[in-house]
């Protein structure tokens, strides 16, 4: 453990070569991803595994999801395709973000992860007005039988919207899966949204200039469309299929 | 320009380690406690996996104490478990089924993966590619340091009033979910659940490393085709660890909501004091697909790395080269590939189809392929060389005997028809504690004995070595080779006692054999912990390449060194199994050697 033998910067990391062309942030992050890609599919599989279970009683989202905020009326689906318009968008900023990166224009990738970061803050504010009308349900309900201990019997109980237990539109394991799946994405939306409020801070403050390239963009913009991507498949599978 | 790129690329990195290495005066927590130096991690892996093992094999020895002399009073149960788990020297039968349950967690999850892929991986990946260390240092101190929370959680569960997690290491619900099933399932579950979620971030980010230094870091003239097997294996296990944990993170998060928030996902249709519970509607069966899908690729992650290991020990103590190169790196994936599709076999008796059962069947006989590939191909190595008996390389070959033995009960277990009457008894336990257990952590054995002084710059005693062998080997058969007849004649496993089945009367002399043969293999142990631990204080200084070997991290000079060579990095010019290559006068070529006008690389001379 002695320090005898003396380090030579001179000759420090000359002779290895990166055969794939691509800095290890990045390749880490494409692995994090194909990880992260895995317990989606888990999570993907389950829920299509427990649907199959009650393929013929499985709420149809087109009457479960139809209201709009602001106006009264009832559009099935319209808002939730409002939110992934919006997540979309913010994939292309994100994009401009990063062509503005390779171009070393500091303005442009200001600019551009400035609307990604919006984009992503509408998405997250909206799933949660979406949630908010979930819970909330209709106002006539439906009927679920509940064991009474006194009674030792089950008997009848009025519920509105859903919860973990139980949900208005159908089998509980819809609200289940539906709270679980688009809470787990919109964590990843969050957590996406905090660390490109901290590039941003880092492209204020100049670090990346001085560091000469913003490689980091381009490592968080392959976490951003990898998120909206996952979104896609959560959008299909609950709401449209 | 070639450099110029490569410079670029490493840009980053060059700079963060001129920086580290400005600094030279580390404190010692820097330099000991958080450090990202790859030799210190991975030695903090290794002492962290052998106390991990030592209280995993004691919690062994208790409940076969329980198991050969059921109902016995032992005065080490009061004094261990205290007075509420071994009341006047009497094994609780829920001790018990807690004691079973963190031996199976810690063994699987924190010595042979945790331990194993740690220790090796840090260690050797670097050295042996010829890196200066790790892609990102702090990311492997993190994993470090995850593993570490995540083995006090586990360890902490010991301690508190209901015990620990006791459903099992594979935590079935709804045994697991309900906290009113046992006192197991309370807060010991959720610290079970916890623990093992701050692993699989461990694992995450020691996987991402491991897999982008190897592809990424390889020093001049290091093709993936001259990389060391040891390397190959390291970098599969990492990828199958990428792949198969993060559907264990779903498995385990839907778990603590439906313990915790109220959900479903998997409960259904129970009734507790005769009262239904609200959550209905869930699979359990859903559980298993989820679990297993993680917990069948998770034996390969356990076995792969000692494979990697005794593919090298082997070619280096036999003089020879390997057998079969190509067909060693395409087994590997062809295991890791298969793992992934197999998890069904342990699924049988869940009224599967059995159609999509015979699917399972097939796959998983077809895993006896590669790995009859890899038998014969280590005995073909050994075939006509000339062997050198270190006690690595006793332990290599060790593996390769237990790997048979536990490989042909495996072939009997992966048929359906056959599982049916054998499935949850002994045969099962001893079949997989030989082929997984035992091959493993001979594997990890010899990895100790091999490079040790790569790791404490001194060697251990070599005849303690031999013994610490024998005596392990010989345990080992006795524990788990009876083991088979248990099963074969229906003994349950998982059960407390089995005196209330006077149809198993007979066969307790044969539990008495088996416990007497793990508290031989546990004496082994001791043995081996006085030589390890004396060895890297008190050891015989070792030469530079004391086992003449080729690989890289025998040309480090014999010192601890910041960015491993002092100058410029080794040149590799050849594959790392030229030994006994004729024209050579000593019988190894290391890979820095050039190669001679008209010599061919690679390949069988």
């Amino acid at each position: 453990m002695s320090h005898a033998v003396e380090f030579d910067e001179k000759t420090a990391w000359h002779g290895g070569k990166s055969p794939f062309r691509i800095s290890y942030g990045k390749m880490m992050m494409w692995f994090f991803l194909v990880s992260d890609a895995l317990t989606f599919t888990g999570l993907l599989c389950s829920y299509g595994f427990i649907r199959h279970k009650y393929s013929s009683v499985w709420p149809v989202a087109e009457n479960v999801f139809t209201h709009f905020p602001f106006i009264e009326a009832h559009i099935p689906l319209a808002y939730v395709g409002l939110m992934t318009f919006i997540l979309i968008m913010s994939s292309v900023t994100m994009v401009l973000a990063v062509e503005a990166g390779h171009r070393n224009d500091r303005k442009g990738v200001t600019l551009w992860m400035f609307f990604t970061i919006i984009g992503g803050l509408m998405f997250v504010g909206s799933q949660a007005w979406e949630w908010y009308h979930f819970i909330e349900g209709t106002e006539t309900g439906a009927m679920r039988q509940v064991w009474d201990v006194d009674k030792g019997a089950y008997v009848n109980q009025i519920i509105h919207g859903a919860n973990m237990t139980y949900n208005e539109y159908g089998v509980p394991q819809f609200a289940n899966f539906f709270f679980f799946i688009t809470g787990f994405h919109g964590f990843h939306v969050f957590s996406g949204v905090v660390i490109n409020i901290i590039i941003f801070i880092n492209v204020l403050i100049g670090t990346y200039e001085k560091r000469g390239h913003y490689e980091m963009i381009e490592k968080v913009g392959l976490y951003w469309h990898f998120v909206d991507l996952v979104w896609v498949f959560v959008f299909t599978f609950f709401y449209l299929l | 320009m070639e450099h110029t790129h490569a410079a670029t690329l490493h840009g980053h990195d060059a700079h963060d380690h001129d920086h580290a290495h400005h600094e030279h005066h580390q404190t010692f927590v820097q330099k000991y406690v958080f450090s990202q130096d790859h030799k210190v991690i991975s030695r903090q892996f290794l002492i962290t996996a052998v106390v991990m093992a030592v209280i995993a094999m004691m919690m062994s020895i208790l409940f076969r104490l329980q198991l050969a002399w059921p109902g016995e009073k032992f005065a080490i149960f009061e004094i261990l478990l205290g007075k509420k788990w071994g009341k006047d020297g009497i094994l609780d039968p829920n001790a018990y089924l807690a004691l079973v349950t963190i031996h199976g967690t810690i063994m699987v999850f924190f010595v042979l993966t945790g331990g194993l892929s740690g220790t090796f991986s840090n260690l050797l990946i670097p050295y042996q590619i010829g890196a200066r260390d790790m892609a990102s240092g702090f990311l492997n101190m993190l994993s470090y340091w995850f593993f570490f929370l995540s083995s006090v959680i586990m360890l902490s569960s010991l301690f508190i009033e209901d015990g620990p997690a006791s459903g099992g290491w594979t935590v079935y619900p709804p045994l697991s979910a309900l906290p009113e099933a046992i006192p197991g399932s309370k807060l010991g579950m959720t610290l079970w659940l916890t623990s093992m979620t701050l692993f699989v971030v461990s694992s995450l980010l020691g996987s991402l490393n491991y897999i982008v230094t190897v592809l990424n870091l390889r020093t001049k003239g290091m093709k993936m085709t001259r990389l060391p097997l040891t390397v190959w294996a390291f970098l599969i296990t990492a990828i199958l660890g990428v792949l198969s944990f993060p559907v264990l993170v779903s498995c385990v998060l839907l778990l603590i909501f439906d313990r915790s928030m109220g959900t479903s996902f998997y409960l259904s249709d129970i009734y507790i004091g005769g009262r239904p519970l609200e959550q209905v509607g869930g699979s359990p069966i859903l559980f298993e697909h989820l679990f297993w899908f993680l917990g069948h690729p998770e034996v390969y992650i356990v076995i792969l790395p000692a494979f990697g290991i005794t593919s090298e020990i082997i070619s280096t103590n036999a003089r020879k080269p390997i057998f079969g190169y190509r067909a060693m790196v395409g087994s590997l994936i062809a295991i890791a590939f298969l793992s992934c599709i197999v998890w069904g076999h342990h699924m049988f008796m869940t009224g599967m189809n059995p159609f999509l059962g015979s699917v399972f069947v097939f796959t998983t006989l077809l895993i006896a392929i590669p790995s009859a590939v890899k038998a014969f191909n280590y005995l073909t190595t050994l075939w006509r060389g000339n062997i050198q008996y270190t006690p690595a390389m006793v332990f290599s070959i060790g593996l390769v005997s237990s790997f048979v033995t536990g490989g042909v009960t495996g072939i009997i277990l992966a048929d359906s028809t056959l599982d049916i009457t054998i499935h949850d008894t002994y045969f099962v336990v001893g079949h997989f504690h030989i082929v997984m257990g035992v091959s493993a952590i001979f594997g990890m054995f010899a990895g100790v004995y091999h490079w040790f002084p790569k790791m404490f710059l001194r060697t251990m005693n070599k005849k303690l070595g031999y013994l610490h062998f024998w005596l392990t080997f010989i345990g080992a058969y006795g524990v788990f080779f009876p083991m088979h007849f248990l099963g074969l004649a229906g003994v349950p496993r998982r059960y407390y006692t089995n005196s209330n089945f006077p149809i198993f009367d007979n066969l307790v002399d044969m539990n008495v054999i088996i416990t007497c043969s793990a508290i031989l293999a546990a004496f082994a142990q001791m043995i081996f912990l006085i030589n390890f631990f004396y060895s890297i204080f008190r050891g015989e200084k070792a030469s530079q390449n004391p086992w003449r070997s080729n690989s890289l991290e025998w040309t480090t000079p014999m010192a601890h060194i910041h960015g491993n060579w002092p100058g410029a990095l080794p040149e590799v010019h050849r594959w790392p199994y030229d030994y006994s290559k004729p024209g050579y006068e000593e019988d190894f070529v290391p890979q820095t050697v050039p190669l001679a006008p008209g010599e061919e690389d690679g390949g069988e001379h």
